[in-house]
């Protein structure tokens, strides 16, 4: 189809990459600001610094920052090392166990309150009064709880998507319109044909749009948790504590390039989850197909 | 035909329904359901469990769990074992110290997202080049940046200011984003039709129609900023809620995290309410509309 | 209300000089995924100045993306449309400007939600610069008066109801003296109560200002009462395919439904109109 190749010529593509592409430069000249702000033209912002209080050795806060070549660089070299991908596997692990943990508790619970009055009386101030407790405020206590460090992380993780998908399910079910409920009990539905052919359906949108939210909120806290509790189990490293323990470890270690690598995989494995989860909610909700 | 009015409480209202009122009637209403009692009931049981999974029943999984009674004797007790009760300047100062943070980098990250989220939404050119790298930065998580800011700032202080704004900026600026995007065409279209200039659609239409988005995304940004500003002060930080917690649990003080745990909860959720109320404010038009629709 | 007075039957050509519209065998062709849609096939029509012309056509037919062409809102892709002798748009400049010459009156409403009933009336002229603050709430309050609406002023749009929505939404667009006014269904989510209603408060504006109005609906009946001209159009493609002169004296009130002679023209009509509504029901138009 003619049309659908033009678009990859199409400006917006364009404009994206070269967006980028800046983005990169300047971040590549900002980092070697350890370098050029010795010369002798730069003399008027090397004076610029210290009227801020600022010690000129390279510009503020960028200036600290490895280049994007230099990590590059490691990158390709950490690509060879085993314990990076054993990195990457436990935290995508934790990440979609506790994820699914708490969609599994999460929408049952979300569909009682929403379905039964009485319950959502009881349990939706209980659950209102916990939700601002931010998840990894969760860590010590959960520590304290669970025998194995590794199911304190995969608790505080599970709390964390647990509270957003909790609160799209109740927010979806009871959004949906009245009339649905009006016309299937004309027809003769019973109780049970409502729930799994209305409300079931009716609140799935809501569920695939907290699951995008909630898959942040898990990502967040996985790093955090990993970063926290010492990763579980080290084996030396890079190996076994997940992509946060690598950064902290890569921290730790003095290798600032790493830190970053460690930073860019993640992104990029948020990212991958969010993707599975979004192909994964339009299978299950094919209406919403725009016309 | 004269103007309609509406009856609110069983007195007519012309149009200049106040704020207080409204919120007077709603209590009232509340009080009369069977919501209030529902509440304590759910609230009862899930402390009672507490309660008795800790104290009475000594469960094996609960040991090592400060019970509810020590944590209120301790949390109202003058003369705290651990250091940390409603009595000690210490728990103020930490609360202080904590919300001043907060402060700090919400009233930043809204300054800079919204006017960013509103560009973004009505510069479409400018979305097209911003946008990739915004969204390749956003999925990172603000935890991930911990180590890069203590690098970049040196000052811890400046280090976690910078988490939570970063946080909170994202929010701020993708609902903002959303906001504008999703603003009725025929809005723009009809102030086209009476005259306006780009300037002025950006004024009268684009700016108050995206603000109910973009207090929906305050409230969440505010979320997001306690989440950050809690892990990134238990990571590093000197003072403030999350670093209470983290060392009561390493200094085996656990009545203190349970404290740290319900301050933190409460006064979220005090900042989140302040937000919204702020937003009822400011959307007068909404309110009224909503209170009108029964909800 | 209003007395049926016996007015002459010719449209008031003689009281309104500007407004008149020629569209001339304009046609717009979409182009979704490479596959073209024709929305309008060489579509001509004339309206005079000061008329009420009423388009009718079953639903998703191409009529509002006239009338979205000659608001500025759409391109055109060949033909002209003339306002007052003076091109709007044609092949050379397939979109329109979007004036206050020509003001649209939306389908669901658009009263900014966030400003009171008085200042949308306000906003045209206030946005032009043409009146400074204090006059323009005046002449505002007066006309929203004069239309039956004082007591609404300091009012949010959300707080009043759909009908009194649409009769400020039509004086807001009155406040700067537009030489058309663009309907697009307005009262299409009405009931059939409030329509009559807002069907004689029409009337009564128009007969107090005597712009031009190009009044789109489905309703055959609220056409025929309404218009001077009613165009009834093809599913899509759309195109004129009968063009009614009413020939009932203005002003009409409510007891015209009755006459002998609206159940004329109803006749004459209905077939056309029912013929078109059955093709679109076939190919399963979507509303526009």
């Amino acid at each position: 189809m003619a049309a659908r190749k033009t678009i990859l010529l199409d400006s917006v593509y364009w404009r994206g990459a070269i967006s980028i592409v800046v983005f990169l430069a300047l971040w590549e000249i900002g980092s070697l600001s350890k370098i050029w702000i010795k010369w002798e033209t730069f003399e008027w912002l090397r004076n610029l610094l210290v009227a801020f209080g600022i010690k000129p050795i390279y510009l503020p806060w960028i200036g600290a920052v490895p280049a994007p070549t230099e990590v590059v660089a490691v990158w390709a070299g950490v690509l060879g090392d085993p314990g990076y991908w054993q990195s990457w596997y436990m935290s995508f692990f934790r990440v979609m166990a506790g994820f699914f943990a708490a969609m599994l508790i999460g929408i049952p619970f979300g569909l009682l309150l929403a379905v039964s009055r009485p319950a959502f009386g009881m349990g939706f101030p209980v659950f209102e009064m916990l939700r601002p407790i931010p998840p990894l405020a969760w860590v010590p206590a959960s520590i304290l709880f669970w025998p194995t460090q590794e199911m304190s992380i995969a608790f505080v993780t599970f709390l964390g998507a647990f509270f957003t998908i909790v609160i799209n399910v109740v927010g979806g079910a009871r959004s949906i319109d009245v009339r649905y409920f009006q016309a299937a009990r004309s027809m003769g539905s019973s109780q049970s044909d409502i729930f799994w052919r209305i409300i079931l359906p009716g609140t799935l949108p809501s569920i695939v749009v907290g699951s995008a939210v909630g898959m942040g909120i898990t990502w967040e806290v996985v790093v955090a948790a990993e970063m926290i509790s010492g990763g579980g189990s080290q084996i030396g490293g890079t190996s076994g504590g997940g992509l946060g323990f690598f950064i902290w470890n890569s921290y730790v270690g003095g290798s600032y390039e790493q830190i970053v690598v460690g930073m860019i995989s993640i992104g990029i494995a948020g990212f991958i989850s969010s993707e599975l989860l979004r192909t994964l909610g339009k299978r299950v909700t094919p209406w919403l197909r725009l016309r | 035909m004269s103007g309609e009015t509406i009856e609110v409480h069983g007195r007519k209202r012309g149009g200049n329904v106040q704020g207080i009122n409204l919120t007077a009637y709603r209590l009232l209403q509340w009080i009369k359901s069977p919501r209030p009692y529902l509440m304590l009931i759910g609230f009862a049981l899930f402390l009672g469990f507490w309660y008795l999974s800790v104290e009475v029943w000594k469960l094996p999984r609960f040991r090592e769990m400060p019970g509810i009674t020590e944590v209120i004797k301790e949390w109202l007790n003058p003369n705290p074992t651990y250091g940390l009760s409603l009595y000690t300047e210490e728990y103020y100062q930490h609360i202080g110290v904590s919300v001043w943070r907060v402060a700090q980098a919400f009233f930043l990250a809204t300054v800079l997202g919204v006017p960013f989220g509103l560009f973004l939404g009505w510069s479409k050119k400018f979305k097209e080049y911003v946008f990739p790298v915004f969204e390749t930065l956003r999925p990172i998580p603000i935890l991930a940046w911990v180590p890069l800011a203590i690098v970049m700032f040196i000052a811890t202080e400046s280090a976690v200011i910078y988490l939570t704004f970063l946080a909170s900026f994202f929010a701020t600026s993708l609902n903002t984003m959303l906001g504008v995007e999703s603003i009725d065409e025929s809005y723009v279209r009809a102030a086209n039709c009476l005259g306006a200039s780009k300037s002025q659609v950006f004024r009268h239409v684009i700016v108050p129609g995206a603000l109910p988005f973009i207090f929906t995304g305050l409230q969440i940004s505010i979320g997001v900023s306690w989440f950050s500003l809690v892990a990134a002060e238990m990571v590093s930080g000197q003072y403030g809620l999350g670093y209470v917690i983290n060392t009561s649990y390493t200094m085996v003080r656990y009545p203190t995290i349970v404290i740290g745990m319900i301050t933190l909860g409460a006064v979220g959720y005090v900042t989140s309410a302040m937000v919204r109320l702020a937003g009822d404010y400011l959307m007068q038009w909404r309110t009224r509309e909503l209170a009108l629709g029964g909800q | 209300m209003m007395a049926a007075a016996a007015v002459a039957a010719a449209p008031p050509q003689t009281r309104a000089t500007r407004g008149a519209i020629v569209i001339d065998d304009v046609v717009k062709i979409y182009d979704p995924d490479g596959a073209a849609v024709m929305a309008v096939d060489h579509c001509s029509l004339d309206i005079q100045a000061g008329e009420i012309c009423m388009i009718v056509g079953p639903s998703g037919c191409g009529k509002t993306t006239l009338l979205n062409a000659i608001a500025g809102f759409h391109e055109i892709t060949s033909g002209r449309i003339l306002l007052d002798g003076k091109v709007l748009c044609s092949s050379e400049k397939p979109k329109a400007d979007p004036g206050s010459d020509r003001i649209v009156v939306f389908q669901n409403g658009a009263l900014f939600p966030w400003k009171t009933n008085l200042d949308n009336v306000a906003f045209g002229p206030l946005m032009q610069g043409q009146l400074n603050k204090s006059d323009a709430l005046e002449k505002a309050r007066g006309m929203m008066a004069d239309a039956g609406l004082a007591g609404v002023e300091h009012n949010f749009p959300g707080e009043v109801s759909s009908g009194m929505r649409r009769r400020v939404e039509i004086v807001r667009a009155l406040m700067n003296e537009p030489k058309v006014l663009l309907l697009d269904e307005p009262y299409r989510a009405l009931d059939s109560l409030t329509k009559s209603v807002m069907h004689e408060a029409l009337l009564e504006i128009y007969y107090k200002n005597r712009v031009t109005i190009f009044f789109i609906t489905h309703d055959l009946e609220e056409a025929i009462f309404l218009g001077h001209k009613v165009a009834i159009m093809t599913t899509r493609p759309c195109k004129p395919k009968k063009i009614l002169e009413v020939d009932i004296p203005h002003p009409r009130d409510y007891s015209v439904l009755t006459s002998k002679r609206f159940r004329e023209l109803m006749e004459e009509t209905n077939d056309a109109v029912h013929e078109e509504a059955l093709k679109a029901f076939a190919a399963g138009e979507k509303e526009g």
